[in-house]
């Protein structure tokens, strides 16, 4: 803490400085090491004489002429339909944002709104609806969905995505409702506005950055989703991360673990691009409703 | 008044409010309120067993009656009655959840405690509890305490240099489970870099993940560490904003310790908000499942949830009830988890009518 006051010896801010040095290593190398590694061949990157071949490429040098490759991402992209999975993905993401957010919105400004004592349950049962873990949620589904043969298909998925969102979009939209003062849209109510009008027209326009935060965090929940994607889902349907999963093969048959690295560099880039860019929003989000207690 | 007026009260009409809270609560109803019954009934059935017919086969030297399995009428049965064949607690109570025979029978031919609880902790249903609360126990209080360690030290350097800082510390937290533990398990594995050099560190060439159940435990912990720590830095930071500033410079000039001064002034401070982490982290880490696949440690690690996924994804026939009895069981955990939450919010609100 910087304070004017406040004066750190020499000792310990060097101490901090290779503290942070060391963490920031810890959180970035992997991925840096990931991404080099996806340029190389299987056998520099998994290397069974010596790791030091996924530095000075050995074995890539040897099968691809160069000391770098991008045939894992044009074998992954193609023959292993890489771009199907993505564009699944993208499908799944849109839809789920744009809805969770419509949803979202709606119900978490009548939250914010009400004094009624059943708010307050609503929001209690949301948290307990938050901590149910996903898989036990899909396993209730996948029978009533076999029934009704409605498995496999992207539209389902979509739904269940959105729905499990919402307890989270609630949540977090709710804490930013609570900031937008009650003065306003009861001015628009005077001034002979619906609620629907108020919410339309007055407080939407100021939520802009809440709506943000909860559209980027719908957007990564559905984008990172395992769980539902690879159990809801047929292998056609598949989205990036299933898809990732059965690169890696099982015990019956082998997978191509250099698609799944350069799938997994795919998958994660565009990822930390919309981070970078939306950094502020991400950090608001997660402090959102907690600073507060 | 004549005019059901919102403004005097100051609250939304009831109309009103269940109109704006119609759609998210019906896809709330429907898609997680419902699962959870659908999910209670199917832990109370199990599948059909096949059926068999006698087949009296006869050649010159006699006949001779063997027993066969009567496809055509086992998947008859199994249209007719697509849950299965009800079985009551059966399910709960066999080999795969609670095993209350074989825990009676362990019981009862162990001679030391310390081979009674071997044998139970080898039953698949508490060998995956114990790892799952050994997960939670071990990676909770590391996430709090690395997280805030990070924030605070974050909370030094120069304001500059801190955005980049704070988008590198993140990264972990926003991959995937699954991508996150690959691309570790890519590195420890004995055929990546880290695992490479710890072979030769170790100078022992068969050292790898997979051949110990402890150093497979430890490295899964350590992944949940690294997942997770970044949310609990973020919240924090966040809260270390809000420190005021009038309490810590006159702790410095009463010559309060550095250590003295996070103690006395900046915890107790942010302690709301440590509880608020705490909470979030031990729900996401009760549901431990991906890093498993990741580290591809099914073998020596199972976790509650990754028993549920196991029974779904068996390739011959999808076990719904043993997936939905390890699920109402995940579930009165997590309701185990949570009421002491619930009960101090319980008495909040009564207190604050």
């Amino acid at each position: 803490m910087d304070y004017g006051l406040d004066r750190k010896s020499t000792s310990l801010k060097t101490f901090n400085t290779i503290f942070i040095i060391v963490w920031l290593l810890i959180a970035c190398f992997p991925f840096i090491w990931t991404f080099w590694g996806s340029f190389k061949v299987r056998a520099d990157f998994f290397s069974r004489s010596d790791w030091w071949y996924a530095i000075s490429a050995f074995n890539t040098l040897i099968e691809t002429g160069g000391k770098f490759t991008t045939d894992a991402y044009t074998q992954a992209w193609t023959e292993g339909e890489f771009w199907k999975a993505s564009k699944n993905t993208i499908i799944v993401t849109v839809f789920v944002v744009s809805i969770s957010l419509f949803l979202g919105t709606l119900g978490a400004y009548a939250l914010s709104r009400s004094t009624e004592r059943y708010a307050f349950w609503i929001l209690i049962a949301a948290l307990i609806f938050r901590a149910m873990p996903h898989i036990t949620l899909v396993s209730g589904y996948l029978f009533p969905f076999f029934q009704l043969q409605i498995w496999g298909i992207l539209p389902t998925t979509i739904v269940v995505l959105v729905a499990i969102n919402q307890p989270f979009t609630l949540w977090l939209l709710y804490s930013f409702f609570k900031t937008v003062p009650k003065e306003l849209d009861e001015s628009a109510l005077i001034d002979g506005c619906s609620y629907f009008q108020a919410f339309r027209h007055i407080i939407m326009p100021v939520m802009w950055p809440g709506v943000i935060t909860a559209g980027l965090f719908s957007l990564m929940l559905a984008y990172n989703d395992f769980t539902v994607t690879a159990l809801l889902l047929n292998q056609e349907n598949h989205t990036m991360v299933p898809k990732i999963q059965s690169y890696l093969g099982t015990n019956q048959h082998e997978g191509n673990l250099m698609w799944a690295v350069s799938a997994v560099v795919s998958a994660t880039a565009p990822l930390f691009m919309l981070v970078m860019f939306f950094q502020r929003q991400v950090i608001s989000g997660l402090t959102a409703g907690a600073v507060k207690g | 008044m004549g005019i059901n007026s919102p403004l005097t009260q100051n609250l939304m009409p009831n109309k009103t409010f269940f109109w704006f809270f119609l759609p998210t609560g019906l896809a709330m109803i429907l898609f997680i309120g419902l699962p959870i019954i659908s999910t209670g009934i199917q832990s109370f059935y199990a599948q059909h067993d096949q059926v068999v017919k006698e087949v009296k086969k006869c050649d010159p030297f006699g006949c001779t009656v063997s027993i066969v399995v009567d496809n055509e009428e086992t998947t008859k049965l199994r249209e007719a009655k697509p849950l299965g064949k009800f079985n009551g607690f059966g399910t709960y109570i066999d080999r795969n959840h609670l095993a209350i025979d074989e825990i009676k029978k362990f019981w009862n031919e162990t001679e030391n405690l310390g081979a009674f609880v071997d044998q139970v902790t080898n039953l698949p249903f508490y060998k995956a509890l114990i790892f799952t609360l050994t997960y939670c126990l071990f990676v909770t209080p590391n996430v709090l305490l690395l997280g805030f360690i990070i924030a605070l030290s974050l909370n030094a350097v120069a304001r500059k240099i801190r955005g980049p800082l704070i988008f590198g510390t993140i990264l972990p937290m926003i991959v995937t489970p699954l991508v996150g533990s690959l691309v570790l398990f890519w590195m420890i594995d004995s055929q990546g870099i880290i695992g490479a050099n710890i072979q030769n560190l170790m100078n022992d060439p068969y050292l790898s993940l997979k051949s110990s159940k402890t150093l497979t435990w430890i490295t899964i912990i350590i992944y949940g560490i690294w997942h997770h720590s970044p949310f609990a830095f973020v919240v924090f930071y966040a809260a270390l904003q809000t420190v005021p500033q009038e309490p810590v410079e006159a702790a410095i000039i009463d010559g309060a310790s550095r250590f003295q001064r996070i103690k006395h002034i900046v915890l107790p401070h942010i302690y709301p908000v440590v509880t608020f982490v705490a909470l979030i982290s031990l729900m996401d880490n009760f549901r431990v499942f991906e890093p498993i696949i990741g580290f591809s440690a099914e073998g020596s690690a199972q976790s509650l949830s990754w028993l549920i996924y196991d029974n779904l994804v068996n390739e011959e026939v999808i076990l719904f009830g043993s997936a939905a009895a390890t699920s109402m069981m995940t579930i009165v955990g997590i309701a185990i988890l949570l009421a002491p939450v619930l009960i101090r919010t319980w008495k909040e609100f009564k207190t604050a009518r």
